[in-house]
């Protein structure tokens, strides 16, 4: 096995298109569980932790931008104001783990159940892609193909992934068998955009892909009191958001979990989401 | 592959197979055996050190990313016939029994005191979410964080 | 604070500081995985993938040309006996001929690194033929069905009759039928050791075990060697719980050590570890109490079915201890128990912390729960009503000589005030259940508090003479006088050698105590399980320290005293062909309370606070005390909610930590712990092991609360998320599993003259 360090984006990229069989590794919280196990051997690493412009995040003009190289621990210091997102950060292993999973891991790994990957659903995030060849932007619902699959092409790396800050409330919430370190059973993003007056609802874990619940969002975009935030939702919308929201889930029996199980926790999260995203929008009295 | 890394303040060359982790560099290589392999997959904490001042799962960590980098185990802890306040806590308050996860457990709770003095209990959890113990049943480890802040607080 | 701080070096009754605390903390401790020898090699285990197969053949040419490889061993390459066990010989070293369940030993490679050791390992190309594998431990009781071995299914199966149970008139009775899962002991050191060939022929064994002796006495004949060329020194064990009664590596690098005249180390990674020890019986069992309007219980039908596995290991006397403790720590004048451990093809069973009492307290607490709604009597009144105490007679005749403090240890606990009522909004979001998730504002929390009474053996039972050497000296050094003590007990992380130092302190009144290494120079110890240590061992220690004293008693000490003892606890015997004699050396009991919150939508659990009280006779150290007792509460605690080892058609579908979850801190609640110090008479100090105690309770009191928060009959435990909503239905049964046809009490490979293991050990001892 080899090792291959490059030291810039340059770099990398020349090296991602001369060894398109080299793994692509930054936090290694995914791959080095393979390895260590002996299941993967690839014939060489492209270590990019040291690639300082994968690394950084902007603002500017109402939309961020965040490396692929930008831990969870980072994320939750740095990106405070997107709660869901740090919601997520936060439920990510450890903060051995943290300190070291990538944003960039999860989307380049792309399992259905990779924490931070309901949030970017929610927030119609756009992966970011780059070759020699250039850069690329396509949407996370184009870019993600099915479980561990992408659009990705051996010679890309993914850079980072951006989007467009909706203002107003969201949340993310996934549940697990026990209280800490546990891969998803079931996740759940909700994130309102208050201008738009549009709800955003994705879910994770429990389809081949993260999927959104257009249904669901429609319902609840339509029943929100959007000028009026004090006013309460009827039991019975919030009831109906979450069925919707559970029926957008394909989820199936494995071994943490059973499908019909997933699907009550999507509408329970659903649910609560809601509930939470207008107590939330609510002034303080 | 040879690379070059510091490890508890000593400057090291060291010839690494690609594949192998910074566990196994510390461990097979340098005989740094305080930090443990107990599950190879980070779930367990018991591998548990510093790279360039973040606490990490060592046997996640590619060995060729040490390369260039500061690394910190159990080792560095207390010195000659000195046990640092956290070590000595564990010792007071009965929280080592089998003692394999007593290194990482220690290295991470070292890293939850450098970065908040006073932590509450939940707090405590928090931070050592992701250190497994399969003997104490947690209680005393949580007495020994207490112990230890009231002690370096002092 | 669950605990005060105290001086360190103290005797009998203090918690003195662990002896072994230093190399721990500052990570200089050398546990049988960190061990290496010059000019070593590592070893590596190829195991089956199948549950059933004949093996048509073992290619190992490409294996042996490897980069690297110095041996490759099949069973072809043994060189004296094929087999090993516990109990039984009926295990082979490498899967000669056939295979019986996934993860099984088939080849041996030394190779210069891991690496190449696995690759080799790769290239060996095995012939299977894949049979028709026994999975269900019902199916396995089919006459008709796949065999595991060629003598049937049944390992052994145990019938007590008391009184008359089939006659016995009651006005009340409750049935309850009740399933636990396949529990692992998750020990976080692996199973690891270091073999080094000797000049004389024989192997030095550095290991981290539960027992020298047995394990020597077991894998000597399996090397052609004279147990005393085969030299065992114990190496640092990271926990054990059970797992390590039965030989792990030992044998497999022995072999590679002496066939490449190199040492060689071995170490499972975690994945290979979960298939390289044994589990916990799952169990079904069938309970029907009886009882009158006042709560007096009358009758107790128990029928008991373990799945043992594909080998025996210790699962003979599992069963045999699950069914002497059938009816629970009641009185009950009428009583009939049929216990059976069968064979199948899912992954061996034996010896796991509670030794199949936590499944039966699981039942039997759960039918005292039913039995107590159905009389309209409060929970705890109902077992004060029943409870055991000294001079009761139990199930199998035995009359309970020692101490049996059953009502004050429930009283003190019904003394223990409830943790405080706790707002169900404005909580930090971590401490709701569903933890680090942020799935809950406090939506739907419901609160729930549950109990369990139980008790299980101390020592080794049915006749077994489990007798404990130590050696003690006494010198003056520079500073004073030091003490030394010489044991093959194991300290795996339970405080004994810290207790043993106490005890010798308090004695001789000598502050400098030390405990050296433990090797098979000493006489055995017996096995560090059964809750036996502080018993025999301290015994052992406090005989050689009597013996010392005699000698000081003469004159001053100039040159050093040494003296040796070996202690044995009074005799026990088989129990006959109704179940009655008098199996156990005496009983330990505890009661536990717990206090859980559901999130009733969700079903995720946040045990609020869990309150232990045991049995302990004396407390030796009282922080080593309540370790054990919070530590064994956790373990159980994971029984009851997360843990379960998942077979399909007998393949481990979750050998990993990601998959097989134990509880983290997280998971963990705040646990008061106090004790009834009741000596035992004829016991050392008076004291009853604890190691186990509170696992045998905890399951069920958890359980027992997670009931009383949803209403829901939980029958099964673990008690999952799918469970607690309703979604996953309680498991059902159509009735007891048959009883099977056997010549008697005995295990079946016993009848049929096999190779026997500690049987052979006490027997060569009697002669």
């Amino acid at each position: 096995m080899d090792a291959l360090l490059p030291r810039s984006l340059e770099e990398a990229l020349a090296l991602r298109a001369a060894h398109p069989d080299a793994v692509p590794v930054a936090g290694g919280t995914d791959l080095m569980v393979a390895v260590n196990f002996g299941r993967a051997r690839p014939p060489a690493l492209l270590d990019l932790s040291r690639v300082a412009e994968l690394k950084s995040c902007r603002r500017e003009n109402g939309t961020v931008f965040v490396g692929a190289g930008m831990t969870f621990a980072r994320i939750a210091r740095e990106l405070a104001e997107f709660r869901p997102l740090v919601e997520a950060a936060r439920s990510v292993g450890s903060p051995q783990i943290r300190s070291r999973a990538t944003i960039g891991g999860n989307i380049g790994t792309a399992s259905p159940a990779g924490d931070a990957l309901p949030v970017l659903a929610a927030y119609d995030a756009t992966v970011v892609a780059g070759s020699q060849r250039g850069t690329r932007r396509e949407a996370w619902n184009a870019f993600f193909t099915g479980p561990k699959q992408t659009t990705l092409a051996p010679d890309e790396l993914v850079l980072g992934v951006e989007w467009h800050v909706a203002h107003g409330p969201g949340s993310f919430a996934k549940v697990g068998t026990r209280n800490a370190m546990v891969i998803a059973i079931a996740g759940l993003c909700l994130q309102l955009d208050e201008d738009a007056r549009a709800v955003r609802v994705a879910l994770g874990s429990v389809a081949p892909t993260i999927v959104r619940a257009p249904e669901a969002e429609a319902f609840a975009a339509g029943a929100i009191p959007w000028d009026d935030p004090q006013s309460e939702l009827p039991q019975s919308a919030v009831s109906e958001f979450g069925r919707l929201a559970a029926a957008a889930a394909k989820p199936i029996d494995d071994v943490r979990g059973s499908a019909a199980y997933r699907r009550h926790v999507v509408e329970v999260l659903a649910r609560r989401a809601l509930l939470w995203t207008l107590a939330d929008r609510r002034p303080a009295a | 592959m040879k690379i070059h890394t510091t490890v508890n303040g000593l400057e090291h060359e060291v010839d690494v197979w690609p594949g192998a982790s910074l566990l196994a560099l510390l461990r097979d290589e340098l005989g740094l055996s305080g930090s443990k392999n107990a599950c190879e997959q980070g779930e367990c904490g018991s591998c548990s050190a510093w790279v360039d001042g973040e606490l990490v799962c060592s046997c996640l960590v590619p060995a060729v990313q040490a390369d260039g980098a500061v690394v910190r185990t159990v080792e560095s802890l207390g010195g000659g016939d000195r046990l640092h306040a956290v070590q000595d806590a564990f010792l007071a308050t009965g929280a080592v029994q089998c003692g394999f996860c007593t290194p990482g457990m220690v290295v991470a709770a070292v890293d939850l005191l450098e970065r908040n003095p006073e932590p509450s209990d939940e707090t405590i959890r928090e931070a050592l979410a992701g250190n497994l113990c399969r003997c104490t049943g947690y209680q005393k480890i949580l007495d020994a964080v207490h112990l230890a802040a009231a002690e370096l607080a002092s | 604070m669950s605990t005060t701080v105290v001086p360190t070096r103290s005797g009998v009754g203090t918690s003195a500081r662990r002896v072994d605390g230093i190399p721990k903390v500052t990570g200089a401790f050398a546990y049988g995985s960190d061990l290496d020898a010059e000019n070593s090699l590592w070893g590596f285990t190829l195991r089956s993938p199948y549950a059933s197969a004949r093996i048509r053949s073992i290619d190992v040419s490409a294996a042996r040309r490897g980069e690297g490889v110095a041996a490759v061993l099949t069973a072809d390459d043994l060189p004296a006996r094929r087999t090993f066990g516990l109990e039984f010989c009926d295990q082979p070293i490498l899967g000669d001929g056939v295979v019986r369940y996934v993860g099984e030993p088939v080849a041996i490679v030394a190779a210069e690194s891991l690496e190449e050791a696995r690759q080799a390992a790769l290239a060996i190309v095995v012939d299977y033929e894949p049979l028709v594998p026994v999975t269900d431990m019902e199916e396995a009781l089919r006459p008709d069905g796949p065999r595991v071995h060629d003598f049937g299914n049944i390992l052994r199966h145990v019938h007590i009759v008391h009184g008359e149970p089939d006659s016995v008139e009651a006005d009340v009775w409750v049935e309850g039928y009740y399933e636990t899962a396949t529990q692992d002991q998750a020990a976080l050191g692996p199973e690891a050791g270091l073999a080094v060939p000797a000049s004389d022929g024989g192997i030095d064994l550095y290991v981290a075990t539960q027992w020298l002796h047995v394990d020597r006495q077991q894998i000597a004949p399996c090397l052609g060697l004279p147990e005393e060329k085969v030299r065992i020194t114990l190496a640092g064990v990271g926990g054990a719980f059970g797992s390590r009664e039965d030989v792990h590596m030992q044998i497999h690098a022995s072999l590679l050590a002496l066939k490449t005249g190199r040492p060689v180390r071995m170490s499972y990674g975690r994945e290979e570890s979960f298939h390289g020890h044994v589990h916990r019986h799952p169990s079904r069992t069938w309970i029907r109490y009886g009882a009158m309007r006042d709560g007096r219980l009358v009758a107790c039908d128990v029928r008991l079915l373990l799945d043992g596995g594909a080998y025996a290991s210790s699962s003979p006397a599992v069963i045999s201890n699950a069914s002497t403790f059938a009816p629970g720590p009641y009185e009950v004048p009428n009583v009939r128990v049929e216990g059976t451990v069968v064979y199948t093809n899912n992954p061996p069973c034996g010896a796991m912390r509670g030794f199949g009492a936590p499944q039966l307290c699981f039942a039997y607490e759960g039918a005292m729960d039913e039995l107590a709604k159905k009389l309209g009597i409060e929970s705890l009144e109902l077992r004060l009503k029943n409870a055991l105490h000294t001079g009761s007679v139990l199930p199998t005749g035995q009359v309970i000589t020692g101490t049996a403090p059953v009502r004050e240890v429930i009283e003190k606990l019904q003394a223990i005030p409830m943790p405080p009522d706790e707002p169900a909004s404005g909580r930090d979001a971590i401490s709701y259940p569903g933890g680090a998730g942020n799935v809950s504002r406090g939506e739907s929390l419901r609160r729930g508090v549950g109990y369990a009474v139980g008790y299980k053996n101390i020592a080794y039972s049915e006749g077994f003479d489990d007798a404990a050497e130590a050696t003690v000296t006494l010198r003056l050094g520079p500073d004073g006088p030091v003490a030394s003590i010489r044991t093959a007990a194991v300290e795996y992380g339970q405080g004994l050698y810290t207790v043993l130092a106490q005890i010798v302190r308090s004695e001789l009144d000598v502050e400098d105590v030390v405990v050296e290494p433990a090797t098979t120079e000493s006489g055995s110890a017996g096995s560090t399980s059964a809750s036996r240590q502080t018993t025999m061992s301290g015994g052992a220690v406090l005989g050689a320290c009597a013996e010392i004293k005699q000698e000081l008693a003469k004159g001053p000490l100039e040159e050093p005293i040494t003296r040796t003892y070996t202690y044995h606890h009074r005799p026990t015997t088989e129990l006959d062909e109704h179940g009655q004699g008098d199996p156990h050396v005496g009983f330990a009991f505890a009661a536990e309370r717990a206090v859980v919150e559901v999130d009733a939508e969700l079903g995720l659990v946040r045990v609020v606070e869990i309150a232990a009280v045991q049995d302990a006779g004396r407390v030796m150290n009282p922080q080593g005390a309540t370790g054990q007792v919070e530590g064994g509460t956790v373990m159980g605690l994971g029984l009851a909610l997360m843990e379960e080892l998942k077979l399909g058609d007998g393949a481990v579908r979750n050998a990993s930590f990601t998959d097989y979850l134990i509880p983290t801190i997280l998971d963990a609640p705040p646990i008061v712990s106090e004790f009834v110090e009741v000596p035992e008479p004829g016991a050392p100090f008076g004291v009853k092991g604890i190691g186990e105690m509170a696992t045998v309770v905890v399951t069920a009191a958890v359980v027992a609360a997670l009931r009383d928060a949803t209403g829901l009959t939980l029958n099964r435990a673990p008690a999952t998320p799918e469970d607690l909503v309703g979604i996953r239905p309680p498991a059902t049964t159509t009735g007891p599993a048959p009883v099977p046809d056997v010549p008697g009490q005995k295990a079946i490979p016993e009848y049929l003259g096999m190779g026997l293991g500690q049987q052979e050990l006490m027997k060569a001892r009697e002669q």
